[in-house]
């Protein structure tokens, strides 16, 4: 059978799949539609959270970006993974001891203020719209590049599916399906690791494969002789600064978004929304560091085959023929000598590698049985509409639960808070479509805008909001506005060129941190403003104090009724 | 009843340090591995070789990641035994 048959049919199962499991989990009570009945086992939404966290360009780029960037790509790979460090210690066990459905819903009544719930639900919003956009032209792609349908329509089933389950099951039809999804896009990502690192270096697993062969240091010989940088070097690609203030950026920011957080309100106990983040960690980790191995083998691999060979010698090799096609793969004999070499000048560098075909081509590179691209395409869909549906319900529960139930209408019964919960993520997924099949131009700077953002306003209030009991409504909402406002102003003045159209971006860096790692900045700010005003002003009411006594222990509050 | 309302603040207390030094301990070894052996001490232990590769290109792109899953299943199982020795677990 052909390699789009096998597509076809392995994508096609999926997807019957996620609808027959989201089908078996749907809801009807408010309970079960944001925090899946708080029955989800921690195994489970150990799994769910990560294929919630990854997303479909993690799964289709990240490895392809590490090829790239050599050891600055560890920014990327301890970034996204460190932050759940901080949030297994500091933040999920006290969201969920305290146990309602959100973060607005936190910030809102531990600030006894529905300005701060107000704040926290629109930089939910914004966080999570941003991000979603992103994904749903992930599915697009997938479906373009493997079944040859246009983006339009790719788009469109992504669509139908994702809210198949998501207005049907809410949390927890999107938890179930996402573990589903969790498994179909771990297996093909391991799947394609394991044979290209069995092929090349004879250990078939890639985290050993890496470290204990040469492939990396020969890699790096290899860019030394074509004058690129060398790959296993540090701060090739960023300075020292700026690889610690983004990796610290993206991991307040990992900690600090909010469909990641809401996960941990779906487990039973708090003991349980630890471990479930090492879980989720241990699964996310299995990916992560995987692709640093596929990273090398892969371009090494890439490097060998193609450079310096003819174009007839070119021509004899079935990959290379089908890549280029696609574009993501060029060859121009620009010196016309016969000859195809890669040099690190644009002027005469005769063969483009697109990054994402690092991890696309890998399976008929590494010469895997035609189902094995099928399962790579069903996993780039399956991390594309996972993240998808997590983002859709931080979304828009932010709406339905924090702004229409919470602020606007507290007295609504439970079967209308459910209808426009229902309604809401309906809307959310028409939003998200609208922008997968229009994109604006910037998605890559906006998830600076996400992991800034998170990090300046939501991780220091709710880290705050447990750790400083003296911490008032003043101090957290001066905290959020400032952390804020100067994210959002410095990414705008250093992606300029981009946003706004200016020639130049108007400022270059804020001490020599670019808007990737800004979000540090505002962070500390929010912590110093936070702080300052809130020793200035009353402190907070005895009940909230005794309920930030209440979310630190596990079981009740340690108060003398409980035992006897 | 005072008596005890006093003894039962205390031992919160005592509970909450107990917890804050568990994230000390944790946090430390979280930024050790990261930003120092990946970022602020990359260069010195770019010389030192992990298995074929440098040190600290072993600690960017695989070490700091392995060990942050562990310091996670190790603080569960720190706080699940704090948990017990101050009776506040979960039934």
């Amino acid at each position: 059978m052909s390699t789009e048959t096998w597509t076809l049919i392995i994508v096609g199962l999926t997807f019957a799949f996620y609808l027959y499991v989201g089908y078996l989990n749907r809801v009807r009570e408010t309970a079960g539609f944001y925090v899946a009945g708080r029955g989800v086992p921690a195994i489970a939404n150990g799994a769910a959270t990560a294929a919630d966290w990854m997303s479909g360009a993690s799964f289709v780029s990240m490895a392809g970006l590490i090829s790239f960037l050599g050891y600055d790509g560890a920014v990327y790979l301890m970034g996204w993974t460190g932050g759940y460090v901080l949030l297994a210690l500091l933040l999920a066990p006290y969201l969920r001891k305290y146990g309602k459905y959100t973060v607005p819903d936190f910030i809102g009544d531990r600030y006894y203020s529905h300005t701060a719930r107000a704040v926290a639900a629109i930089a939910t919003i914004f966080i999570s719209l941003t991000y979603v956009a992103g994904q749903m032209r992930a599915v697009g792609i997938v479906f373009s590049r493997f079944l040859q349908v246009n983006i339009v329509t790719g788009v469109i089933i992504g669509m139908a599916i994702v809210a198949f389950f998501a207005v049907l099951g809410g949390m927890k039809g999107i938890t179930w399906t996402q573990v589903a999804q969790y498994v179909v896009l771990i297996s093909a990502y391991l799947i394609t690791t394991i044979s290209i690192a069995w092929v090349l270096t004879g250990n078939p697993i890639p985290q050993l494969a890496f470290t204990f062969s040469d492939f990396a240091v020969r890699l790096n010989q290899i860019q030394i002789d074509l004058g690129l940088k060398e790959y296993i070097r540090p701060f090739q690609n960023f300075s020292l600064i700026n690889v610690f203030f983004i990796t610290l950026a993206l991991m307040i920011g990992t900690a600090g978004l909010p469909h990641v957080i809401i996960r941990f309100y779906t487990v039973p106990r708090v003991s349980d929304a630890r471990i479930s983040a090492g879980w989720a960690l241990l699964f996310i980790a299995l990916l992560y560091t995987s692709a640093p191995a596929l990273a090398v083998f892969a371009k090494y691999n890439l490097i060998n085959t193609l450079h310096g060979k003819t174009r007839a010698e070119i021509e004899q090799i079935d990959w290379a023929v089908k890549w280029e096609q696609t574009g993501l793969l060029k060859f121009d004999d620009k010196d016309g000598d016969g000859v195809l070499e890669m040099t690190a000048d644009k002027a005469t560098n005769e063969i483009t590698i697109d990054r994402d075909i690092i991890v696309l081509s890998t399976p008929e590179v590494a010469r895997l049985a035609p189902w094995v691209v099928g399962l790579v395409a069903a996993g780039g869909l399956a991390a594309a509409l996972s993240t998808a549906a997590g983002l859709l319900l931080a979304m828009s529960s932010a709406v339905s639960h924090d702004v229409y139930y919470r602020i606007w209408k507290p007295d609504a019964t439970e079967s209308e808070r459910l209808m426009v919960g229902r309604v809401m993520i309906f809307v959310a997924i028409l939003v998200a479509g609208y922008f997968g099949v229009r994109p604006p131009g910037f998605v890559a700077e906006v998830v600076a805008f996400a992991f800034g953002l998170a990090a300046a306003s939501l991780f220091p209030a709710i880290f705050l909001g447990i750790f400083d009991r003296r911490m008032n409504r003043e101090g957290a909402t001066a905290g959020i506005l400032v952390g804020l406002f100067f994210t959002l102003i410095m990414i705008v003045l250093m992606r300029s060129d981009r946003l706004l159209g200016t020639e130049a971006p108007i400022i270059a860096s804020f001490l020599g941190i670019n808007a990737q790692g800004i979000g540090v900045v505002g962070a500390i700010l929010n912590f110093i403003v936070s702080y300052a005003v809130s020793r200035a002003t009353p402190p907070p009411p005895q009940e909230i104090q005794d309920l930030v006594e209440e979310i630190r222990v596990p079981r009740g509050a340690l108060a003398p009724a409980a035992e006897h | 009843m005072d008596g005890e309302r006093t003894n039962q603040n205390s031992k919160a207390v005592a509970y909450w340090k107990a917890n804050l030094k568990a994230i000390t301990i944790l946090l430390t070894i979280w930024a050790l591995v990261s930003y120092g052996g990946a970022i602020l001490l990359a260069e010195p232990l770019f010389n030192l070789r992990f298995g074929q590769i440098p040190l600290s290109f072993w600690f960017a792109q695989q070490g700091s990641m392995i060990t942050f899953v562990i310091l996670i299943f190790v603080y569960s199982w720190w706080m699940n035994k704090i948990d017990r020795e101050y009776d506040v677990h979960e039934e």
